[in-house]
């Protein structure tokens, strides 16, 4: 059963002489439960793609050029902006890197979880406290009674992160979209969290697009990932079968560039080069200038994405050889 | 030893913390806070040390006073003198010899210079170089790190991260320095760009044998550049030792959290639990009793609630400040 399934997103900012696609062709299907990672390196397009999902666009000049996101046999993309709201933190929920920006400083957080209640519920303002109490031992808020009178300010990372969670699931959404939701956390803090969502699915069945930039997180979390590069799918697939069978070069040279993997002290097998400004995206694949596999063809078409395995699929000409010469 | 060349002996760094308007009032002093309490680290010639530790722990403090760019008390010897205690001259001096690369080296960067103009002006400061042998320097300098002439003639804000990294690695470079003190230098890259720096850093001390302090909150990042590690927690040092020890068998609890918190690409999966470490790090204005560590350690005794451990000791390999190694292991 399919609970999210997004097909050919474009997402595109205007500029002075044309539009560029932050995100171009985007597919994905997201079952209950399922916890999909979204990863990619800084601009790849993941917090856009996200935002897309939500119509909440970070800039008028940004528009949804195409695509559409079916959830429970409905087009997000041709809701109206009433209907959309009641979708936004009620069936699906966002959450951010850097909560402080996202929490606002002048309700208490027992207000900010409220709140929504009050709102798509229309639940009375005791019950609706009764329940953030309630939400905030769910997320491991110690002494949450004591704790909803508080401000967000006054919470560590770690816990702010919390109390967003709290926030975000109040609602009860089927799907939560977590935007970088440990980059900012120190490692020992960023487990719990990532032990917490993990939690959370197994309780309640929540599905978590999680996007990140780090594959030891998709590792350790994801069914399932996504790997995006100057907003295009390089290769998606079961999380084990493309950490461990990639059959991209660019997810290739990502887990060669892990120093946890390399010998120690052995120069890492990385990608040259850096990724391309969106307003000078190169023609075929927009991978191929740094690509060490690049032949002719991937500087003059794109590159479509093509099964190579069971529900893994990859963008590149020559996925075969991928795995099959040396670092 | 007399290849040791930084020797850090019993170093703190205090701030004192600015009184809220309630205590200007009734007239309180203001609060210290010790951002490193008492560290000692030795690292020798060619060597390549790195210092982990989550944010807040006293990493950069620690950084900045070995390069007196804060107030520290305690001992820093390079090549056996004291550098807390040189005067201006010999700190000049000094400072020719050890330099520092930053996390954000566009903060550090005129935006109004070039690069090149940037790299030059170093080296006509320092006097290192003849005038008219100014350009040719510019320009090694800027292949030693990887980027082509032409970047001379850039301006800081159009680069990116990496190649900003590298502008910050040459400037640094420029006076021929012994030993580089390098704070988070990859932590604001992506991947495959941290990959290429950390080439970068591991090519420079093959070929310029230099001495290294390297600075991460990456404990995976540290272990693979470095020869050895030393561990921070509130301000102190808690473990040090071999880079594989501390990677493989890390003795002080903080250090086998940080460890097991690593995420891994490693399968099959599920079998390998996320650990339970519980809690955060307190400010270091707020220490713990007895061990900083002992509200978030699962192995915590009452002598960890009571008594600071003791002072950092071998522990085979390697050497910890924790209660549960009591007794001194013969060398
Ligand atoms: N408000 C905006 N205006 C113009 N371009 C934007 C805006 N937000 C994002 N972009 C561009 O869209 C691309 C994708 O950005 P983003 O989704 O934030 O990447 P990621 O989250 O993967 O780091 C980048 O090239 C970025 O410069
Ligand atoms: N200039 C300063 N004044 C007051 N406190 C400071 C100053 N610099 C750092 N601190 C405090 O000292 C502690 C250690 O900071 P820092 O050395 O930056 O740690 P790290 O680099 O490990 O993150 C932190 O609690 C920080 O808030
Ligand atoms: S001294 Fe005690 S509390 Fe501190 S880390 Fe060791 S065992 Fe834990
Ligand atoms: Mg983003
Ligand atoms: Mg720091």
């Amino acid at each position: 059963m399919t609970l999210l399934d997004v097909a050919g997103l474009r997402t595109e900012f205007a500029t002075p002489t044309r539009a560029v696609a932050a995100v171009d062709g985007l597919s994905f299907q997201l079952r209950p439960g399922e916890i999909l990672g979204l990863v990619g390196e800084s601009g790849s397009g993941k917090t856009v793609a996200c935002r897309s999902l939500l119509r909440l666009l970070p800039s008028r000049r940004a528009r949804i050029a195409a695509g559409t996101v079916m959830f429970e046999n409905r087009d997000l993309m041709r809701l109206s902006e009433a209907e959309m709201r009641v979708v936004r933190g009620r069936d699906i929920a966002m959450i951010f890197q850097n909560p402080a920006s996202h929490l606002d400083p002048v309700f208490t957080v027992g207000d900010l979880i409220a709140e929504p209640l009050i709102w798509h519920f229309g639940e009375s303002r005791r019950a609706a406290r009764k329940r953030a109490v309630e939400l905030l031992r769910q997320v491991g808020i110690p002494d949450p009674a004591g704790q909803i009178e508080r401000y967000p300010h006054q919470f560590s990372g770690g816990m702010k992160q919390r109390v967003m969670i709290a926030a975000a699931l109040a609602c009860e959404p089927k799907i939560l979209l977590a935007d970088e939701p440990t980059t900012a956390l120190d490692v020992t803090v960023q487990a719990q969290i990532l032990r917490l969502l993990l939690d959370l699915r197994d309780r309640t069945g929540l599905a978590i697009v999680l996007v990140t930039h780090d594959i030891g997180v998709v590792a350790e979390t994801c069914d399932s990932v996504v790997v995006l590069y100057s907003g295009r799918v390089m290769e998606c697939g079961g999380t084990q079968d493309v950490l461990t069978r990639p059959r991209h070069p660019y997810t290739r040279g990502l887990l060669d560039s892990l120093p946890t993997t390399a010998a120690r002290g052995a120069e890492l097998p990385s990608i040259s080069g850096y990724p391309p400004p969106l307003d000078r995206l190169p023609q075929g694949c927009r991978f191929h200038p740094r690509c060490r596999f690049a032949i002719d063809r991937c500087r003059r078409e794109p590159i479509e994405l093509e099964t190579v395995d069971d529900g893994h699929a990859s963008a590149c000409v020559r996925w075969r050889e991928v795995m099959e010469v040396g670092p | 030893m007399n290849d040791l060349l930084v020797d850090v002996r019993d170093l703190s760094v205090r701030y004192t913390l600015s009184r809220s308007f309630a205590d200007l009032l009734r007239r309180k002093p203001g609060r210290e806070l010790a951002a490193v309490d008492g560290a000692h680290l030795a690292i020798r010639k060619g060597e390549a040390v790195g210092l982990v530790g989550e944010s807040g722990s006293g990493k950069s403090s620690l950084g900045r006073a070995l390069l007196r760019l804060t107030p520290a008390t305690g001992e820093v010897r390079f090549d056996g003198t004291d550098v807390l205690r040189q005067d201006r001259r010999s700190l000049l001096a000094y400072r020719k010899r050890a330099q520092m690369v930053f996390q954000d080296p566009l903060a550090s960067l005129n935006p109004r210079f070039k690069v090149g103009e940037a790299l030059a002006e170093v080296l006509r400061v320092h006097r290192l170089t003849r005038r008219e042998e100014i350009p040719g320097r510019v320009a090694a300098l800027l292949d030693t790190v990887g980027l082509d002439t032409e970047f001379a003639d850039r301006r800081p804000r159009g680069l990116s991260g990496g190649q900003c990294q590298r502008v910050g690695i040459a400037r640094a470079l420029a006076v021929e320095p012994e030993f580089i003190i390098a704070d988070e230098p990859v932590s604001a890259l992506d991947l495959s760009i941290q990959a290429q720096i950390l080439n970068l850093f591991l090519r420079l001390q093959r070929e310029m044998q230099l001495t290294m302090l390297f600075i991460s909150h990456d404990l995976g990042v540290v272990h693979h550049l470095c020869q050895r590690v030393a561990v921070m927690y509130l301000g102190r040092i808690v473990e040090e030792g071999p880079a594989d020890e501390i990677f493989y068998h890390p003795k002080h609890p903080y250090t086998q959290s940080l460890v097991e918190a690593m995420p891994r690409v490693e399968f099959p999966k599920g079998r390998r639990e996320l650990p339970r470490l519980e809690g955060e790090p307190p400010s270091p204005a707020d220490k713990p009793p007895g061990c900083a560590f002992h509200p978030r350690c699962p192995h915590v005794m009452d002598a960890c609630r009571q008594d600071p451990p003791p002072s950092i000791r071998r522990v085979g390999a390697a050497a910890t400040a924790c209660h549960l190694y009591p007794e001194t292991e013969k060398a």
